[in-house]
């Protein structure tokens, strides 16, 4: 764990609150070990425009260990940065030369409104699942967990979809803004297991439909989705969703 | 305050089918005209609201992250624990029960481990239902896991993200009765206070953290799910913004706080690597398994590991502990790992770190069978230290991780508040001194799924309860006390920041006071010390912390100040718990109550008991109170690994 430390220019956008107008300001950061996520070189940052009388930087994170789905920005063009299948919380300073200059913005769509600096609402993701992304049971009178088997590639494939962390670098980087992504993910772990098949028509319409309704954009086969998530989910999950809202369009 | 378990009578195994037959019901017709506030959406959160609201009742939900898919229950990796014995290798409720209590040091209440042991099974028939996807054999049947502290294989997993998935379950169900309109969801609010009316739990003030509004609510009952208080050392293996601070201000009210000393220390994790520090990640534990506990033989020995000669070596778990080797349990792993590196024997830049090597167990079995096992684990580890386990041993050294102490309950999961009730790790009830793996998640889905509707229930059927608005006196007051403290925080902050300290400052040392005086080994004499040190870092907090921002806006500097300053008064309870405690049990290791072979020794004559701490107001010493366990099941017995 051999550390050095390396000395960088940060530009980034600071907004007051979601009516205000952002623009990018420029911070240099001195002495930043390469040991450090990126998140502790931000609290760093803000450790000294606090001591120095000037706002720090807001930005949302909580487990940083990448799971929560909490943090995010765009450091250089790129959602959670350079490294590939990385959260920001996980992206160590070490991957960063002395000089550099990073330019850091918020998850930038149309449905992501910004309410200051670095921290968006993406409420939308939530109202996504509340139209369909779930198995209608309520608690209690379920069969025995091995009264369904289900084969374990089945299991498998389920939770490569399930992964999804719902951070919204998938839509943070997508020119068109979509979240074809996120919800091709949930639609496709509910359509691969048995439990989700009754409801498997419904929930492809009504989730389809309200991503349309929150403002996200459609899917052109990009991929940069898939090239930021943090999880690896494949747009093969995208395909999936089409398959699942066209039968569900077409068969009723 | 008078501490009333309401166990049921009657044999262990009946006493929650007794208990079920004789909680008062309430019409499904008229649930409806009663709300529930739920604060928080982990496990337990997120799978009360969603029963509460199934059954009919009108649910409140409150979070503090922009989405209730956030809380910290979805870190955990290990697994889920459940009784059904799918592996035909003798398991059952009885075991699960007895693992459990004896896990937890034997300082947790029969009645409610049993009760937690027979719902497990539910829970996992509840999960399946819900779409979360499990590890499955290949014909198509549930996979399980071993895990510490037991011998059969109980465990279900879906592969590192256990609690990712459960959550996300939870959450699924919290998400259906979003849009059926039967939750209303609150998030980015904090709890800033708890609202009485005639003595009971009626409400809540929270401060919404985009635009810093403070709100109020009413209800008829309100539920704490609010997590645990390991953020208290600063450092740990919590999320950041997890906090004591909903539980505080019940306590404040007049719940009773249990326990508090009771912090889980686990033994693998990625040490400590700079003053900048945020929060410490878990290694699981499974890598125990495989991996060799080792230090120098010769304290201040700075070679590379690879240097060091198999004579040189310290194998000090195997050594001490011939049976159980590196797979005795977390506290003795953890206690040891501290007592090599305060002998000088720590590696790594801070030389607090032990090393955790593989190279046997890849001699032995080959590269590829390690990889399969622990791939994703040594991947994890390279990412954020740049050193592949392959290659060269892991460092870990113990960080705070769980803490079993909680707001009192009784046997309904309700505090000494009538009306308010705490779920899930924000509760003292299951785990004694020391919780074993895979057990958390279980909890915190048996008092949400299986529990709470019962108690909320029984509470509604046979309380009389006024109508309450939200415009009694007594929400106006509790918002004007909240607007105080806000003034009272920034107060220092008037002048600018010269000669000022930030709010992480001051909590990175209430963290090492915590941790050198109340963390892993405990005597009088430091406890002492942290008891005298401790109003001089509240002073401090008071007189010297810089804000910068107002009340009125998004301002996560006050937010991280309004959690510290009840973390500075929560302290206190912690050092004392931990001090009137002169014995040793589970995590708690007082260094006056060893064995001859410097093991932890419990004294069931003094401390059987459950501690609960009354607060008495500012400044006045709070009182003890001593809930008695009685083990009418099974016989305590001192634990060895020897």
């Amino acid at each position: 764990m051999s550390t050095k430390s390396i000395d960088l220019t940060l530009e980034i956008w600071r907004q007051k609150d979601s009516k205000s107008k952002g623009d990018f300001e420029k911070y240099s950061l001195e002495n930043i070990s390469t040991g450090m996520s990126f998140l502790e070189m931000l609290d760093v940052l803000n450790e000294n425009l606090t001591g120095r009388g000037l706002d720090p930087v807001a930005f949302d994170h909580d487990c940083r260990e990448g799971i929560c789905g909490m943090c995010g920005a765009v450091i250089n063009g790129i959602a959670h940065g350079p490294e590939p299948e990385t959260t920001l919380c996980q992206l160590h300073m070490r991957h960063f030369n002395d000089g550099d200059i990073l330019v850091i913005e918020p998850f930038r769509s149309r449905a992501f409104p910004i309410h200051k600096d670095l921290i968006t609402d993406r409420s939308a993701l939530d109202r996504i699942i509340q139209a369909g992304g779930y198995v209608s049971v309520n608690t209690g009178g379920t069969p025995d967990g091995n009264a369904i088997p289900i084969p374990s590639a089945t299991a498998e494939s389920a939770m490569d979809a399930a992964a999804c962390i719902g951070c919204g670098a998938c839509v943070a980087s997508c020119p068109n803004g979509a979240a074809m992504l996120f919800t091709g993910a949930k639609i496709s772990q509910l359509s691969l297991l048995p439990q989700g098949q009754p409801e498997r028509k419904e929930r492809a319409m009504a989730m389809v439909t309200t991503m349309d309704k929150e403002g996200f954009g459609n899917c052109t086969n990009e991929r940069e989705c898939e090239a930021v998530c943090p999880k690896r989910v494949s747009i093969a999950n995208i395909a999936r969703m089409n398959r699942e809202f066209v039968k569900a369009a077409l068969l009723g | 305050m008078e501490l009333k378990p309401n166990v049921p009578e009657g044999p262990l195994a009946e006493k929650w089918d007794k208990h079920r037959f004789s909680s008062k019901l309430v019409n499904p017709a008229n649930r409806r005209k009663h709300k529930i506030i739920v604060v928080g959406t982990g496990l337990a959160g997120a799978s009360a609201s969603a029963t509460l609201a199934e059954q009919g009742y009108e649910v409140s939900t409150f979070c503090i992250q922009d989405s209730p898919r956030r809380a910290h229950s979805i870190a955990a990796q290990g697994g889920i624990n459940a009784a059904k014995n799918y592996q035909n290798d003798g398991d059952s409720v009885q075991r699960l029960f007895y693992d459990t209590i004896k896990g937890g040091d034997f300082r947790s209440r029969e009645a409610n481990v049993y009760r937690l042991a027979q719902v497990s099974n539910n829970i996992i028939d509840q999960c399946v239902a819900q779409g979360v996807p499990f590890a499955r054999e290949y014909g198509g049947t549930l996979a399980n896991r071993s895990f510490g502290g037991a011998q059969v294989s109980r465990t279900f997993y879906a592969r590192g993200q256990t609690g990712q998935q459960l959550l996300l379950g939870a959450y699924s169900a919290l998400s259906r009765q979003i849009k059926a309109g039967n939750v209303s969801i609150h998030s980015r609010q904090e709890m800033m206070e708890l609202v009485l009316v005639d003595g009971k739990a009626r409400g809540i003030v929270t401060r919404n953290v985009i635009t810093g509004k403070l709100e109020t609510h009413a209800a008829d009952a309100i539920i704490l799910a609010t997590g645990g208080y390991g953020n208290a050392y600063f450092l740990s293996t919590n999320a950041m913004a997890s906090n004591v601070t909903a539980a505080w201000r019940a306590h404040k009210k007049g719940a009773g706080f249990a326990n508090p000393c009771f912090v889980q220390i686990h033994p693998t994790c990625i040490p400590v690597h700079g003053s900048f520090q945020s929060k410490l990640t878990l290694m699981s534990e499974s890598l125990r398994n495989d991996g060799r506990v080792w230090v120098p033989a010769t304290p201040g020995d700075t070679r590379k590991p690879a240097s060091i000669p198999e004579e040189e070596r310290d194998y000090y778990l195997e050594s001490k502990y011939p049976s159980f080797g590196n797979l005795v349990p977390r506290d003795v792993a953890s206690r040891n790992a501290k007592e090599q590196c305060d002998a000088g024997k720590g590696v790594g830049t801070t030389n607090l770190a032990v090393y955790l090597d593989f190279a046997d167990a890849i001699h032995r079995d080959g590269k590829e069978t390690i990889l399969k096992k622990y791939g994703n684990l040594f991947q994890m580890y390279e990412k954020i230290t740049d050193s592949n386990p392959l290659y060269e041993p892991m460092m870990i050294y113990p960080a705070v991780h769980y803490t079993m102490g909680g707001l009192w309950v009784d046997y309904n999961l309700m505090t000494t508040i009538p009306g308010l009730f705490a779920i899930g790790e924000c509760n003292f009830s299951d785990h004694g001194a020391n919780r074993l793996g895979a057990s958390a998640l279980m909890q915190g889905l048996a008092d949400g799924y299986f529990i709470i509707g019962t108690s909320i229930a029984n509470y509604i059927g046979s309380t009389s309860l006024e109508e309450v608005s939200g415009d009694e006196p007594a929400f106006s007051d509790a918002t004007c006390g909240v607007k105080d403290r806000i003034k009272a925080l920034l107060n220092s902050s008037e002048g600018g920041p010269e000669g000022k300290l930030s709010v992480d400052e001051i909590h990175k040392e209430l963290g090492l006071l915590l941790w050198d005086y109340c963390g892993m080994a405990r005597n009088q004499e430091g406890l002492e010390k942290a008891l005298s040190l401790l109003p001089q870092i509240q002073e401090k907090f008071w007189s010297r912390v810089y804000i910068p921002g107002t009340g009125d806006e998004l301002n996560q500097s006050l937010e991280r100040a309004g959690r510290l300053a009840d973390f500075l008064e929560f302290a206190e309870i912690m050092i004392l718990d931990a001090l009137d405690r002169e014995e040793s049990c589970g995590c708690h290791l007082r260094e006056e109550s060893q064995t001859d072979e410097n093991e932890a020794k419990r004294d069931d004559a003094n401390f059987s008991h459950v501690a609960v701490w009354e607060y008495q107001g500012k400044g006045a010493r709070p009182h003890l109170h001593r809930e008695k366990l009685t083990f009418e099941n099974v016989t305590p017995s001192q634990r060895s690994y020897k």
